[in-house]
């Protein structure tokens, strides 16, 4: 479907051909009353969904990159809840957009999308007894759907949540037309390169963004590709800089911790 | 017609849309309200918030469906994926009945997220109305069709919105969800008698009534759900209760929501409407 409003000449006249003018408005004009309001509600979708990045861009950046966007990727979904769902491979192709903040635009994007996934994500019930009655080298532990890991060059999550205080919950209302709002954003200087490691992730109902150590990011990334976890360790062991009894004790940390937050689940 | 086939043979009164602003309140202070509206479309996900603010709400109170993306008029067949997460909403909810709305909006897969206006033809009407049947025979629940506003009409319509609605619901044998609010805007932008559009209504199938508030402009009227319902549209709404009774009534707040307090007020105006139908 063409988006509406890029009215030349043969579409007005095919137009009005279709639709009945009034004795107030053109059939053109008519038509545009639908225009508006279909890019007055993505663009608002967008904007809602995406705060991190109009603060990294800058309003008129993200207001060009959200246009194209959606004249490239109209919603292929029932809900406007995955309407950004294609932004991150569709800036990576066309990189121009964001010029030369391409990077911490493709790493917050990635943060972003990685918040509404954790925002409604299933919850699996949590790795019980059960789950370990055949401990070995070939157990396998499960991750939480809505738990996303990301490998980040730019430390976007803190710039995220000091741009999102303002973010309300999506809610699609019923048959109102959606008139255009006013928007603000962040001021933000540049952000310096700094590589880290982030699980994004759900807990009491609320997201979080939990700032993970290296080995630990490749472990859970083990378990998340339903490596058996004797493997996962293995590996992590064999690869990583760190001295075999630190990593140790780490682990023990690590394991602890993701079962206090509820991380893991059966498979 | 308080209660028959297309609301599954209930009697709700006077209910307000459940919106997010109002989670806190609702679940708090357990405020008195008949029913609640939920956007369907809202909670047919995996899990997470929503879901579980929803199981609260439906604990305590009585919830019926309204969809947006059913597209009903949309020439394609309906797509299953959609409808099996709607049924599992239903199931969760137990509405009696469920609604969305007399539109299309989405071609091939793409979506448009609007309630866009149909050529009022007979072929679009059986088109139409055989959607509707597959969603209640899918869903197991009544189905309702909606009135939608609208800004354009089609040189090949070959009736009357009015008896468009009329030709889908005897096609489909379904219930209507009537906007009142929707059929005054619609009257408005394209110069026709709100009250002759009522009273071609067919009564007994209307299962719910819709109200809600719009915004006036110089050449045309949007419907926008931001503001209280005007008097002409109460006055429309007095008629439609002396036609059908009293029914399901459901006040829509969607844009600069206010207080709980003051969207509850403005539903429960609609009281004053009912008693005298019901003597």
């Amino acid at each position: 479907m063409a988006p509406l409003g890029r009215a030349d000449e043969v579409s007005r006249k095919i137009k009005a051909g279709y639709i009945k003018a009034n004795d107030r408005l053109t059939p053109v004009e008519r038509l545009e009353i639908y225009s508006r309001s279909y890019w007055y509600r993505l663009i608002d979708s967008m904007y809602e969904d995406f705060p991190g990045l109009l603060a990294v861009l800058g309003p008129r950046a993200f207001d060009k990159i959200v246009r194209a966007y959606l004249a490239d990727c109209p919603s292929r979904s029932f809900t406007l809840r995955n309407l950004g769902s294609r932004l991150h491979e569709w800036l990576g192709k066309n990189k121009k957009f964001a010029g030369n903040k391409i990077d911490v635009a493709l790493d917050m994007i990635a943060l972003e999308w990685a918040h509404i996934e954790a925002w409604d994500a299933a919850e699996r019930k949590l790795l019980g007894p059960e789950d370990l009655l055949e401990p070995g080298p070939d157990l396998r532990i499960g991750l939480q759907p809505h738990i996303s890991l990301l490998d980040l060059r730019y430390p976007v999550d803190d710039l995220r949540i000091r741009a999102a205080s303002a973010h309300t919950e999506h809610e699609t209302a019923s048959n109102a037309v959606t008139k255009p709002k006013k928007r603000r954003a962040l001021a933000v200087g540049r952000l310096k390169p700094q590589r880290i490691f982030v699980a994004v992730h759900r807990m009491d109902d609320s997201i979080y963004y939990r700032r993970l150590a290296h080995d630990e990011f490749r472990i859970l990334e083990m378990l998340r590709e339903r490596k058996p976890v004797g493997r996962a360790l293995a590996k992590c062991v064999k690869e990583s800089a760190t001295p075999v009894a630190e990593l140790q004790k780490n682990l023990e940390k690590w394991f602890a911790s993701w079962a206090e937050l509820g991380w893991l689940c059966g498979i | 017609m308080p209660a028959n086939r297309f609301n599954g043979f209930t009697d709700y009164g006077i209910g307000i849309g459940l919106r997010i602003p109002h989670y806190d309140h609702i679940l708090s202070r357990k405020p008195v309200v008949d029913w609640f509206e939920i956007i369907s479309e809202n909670f047919m996900i995996d899990g997470g918030r929503p879901l579980k603010t929803l199981d609260q709400i439906l604990e305590q109170y009585r919830v019926v469906q309204h969809g947006v993306s059913m597209y009903f008029g949309s020439a394609e067949k309906l797509n299953r994926e959609h409808l099996k997460k709607l049924k599992a909403l239903v199931k969760r909810t137990k509405t009696p009945w469920l609604s969305d709305h007399l539109c299309w909006g989405s071609v091939d897969g793409t979506y448009s997220h609007d309630l866009l206006p149909m050529p009022y033809t007979f072929e679009a009407a059986k088109v139409t109305a055989r959607n509707v049947r597959e969603a209640r025979d899918f869903l197991e629940v009544p189905v309702c069709v909606e009135n939608v506003s609208s800004y354009a009409e089609f040189h090949v319509s070959e009736m009357t919105e009015w008896e468009f609605l009329n030709e889908v619901v005897e096609r489909a044998d379904c219930g209507i969800l009537l906007d009142v609010n929707n059929i005054y805007v619609s009257s408005r932008n394209h110069s026709f008698n709100p009250y002759e559009y009522l009273n071609s209504v067919p009564a007994d199938r209307v299962a719910q009534i819709h109200l809600a508030g719009h915004s006036k402009f110089q050449k045309y009227i949007l419907d926008t759900h931001d503001h209280p319902v005007i008097d002409p549209v109460w006055k429309l709404y007095d008629h439609a209760i002396k036609l059908v009774g009293p029914t399901a009534t459901l006040l829509e707040w969607d844009d600069h929501i206010p207080s709980f307090e003051e969207v509850h007020a403005e539903a429960m105006k609609a009281e004053r409407f009912l008693p005298v139908a019901a003597v």
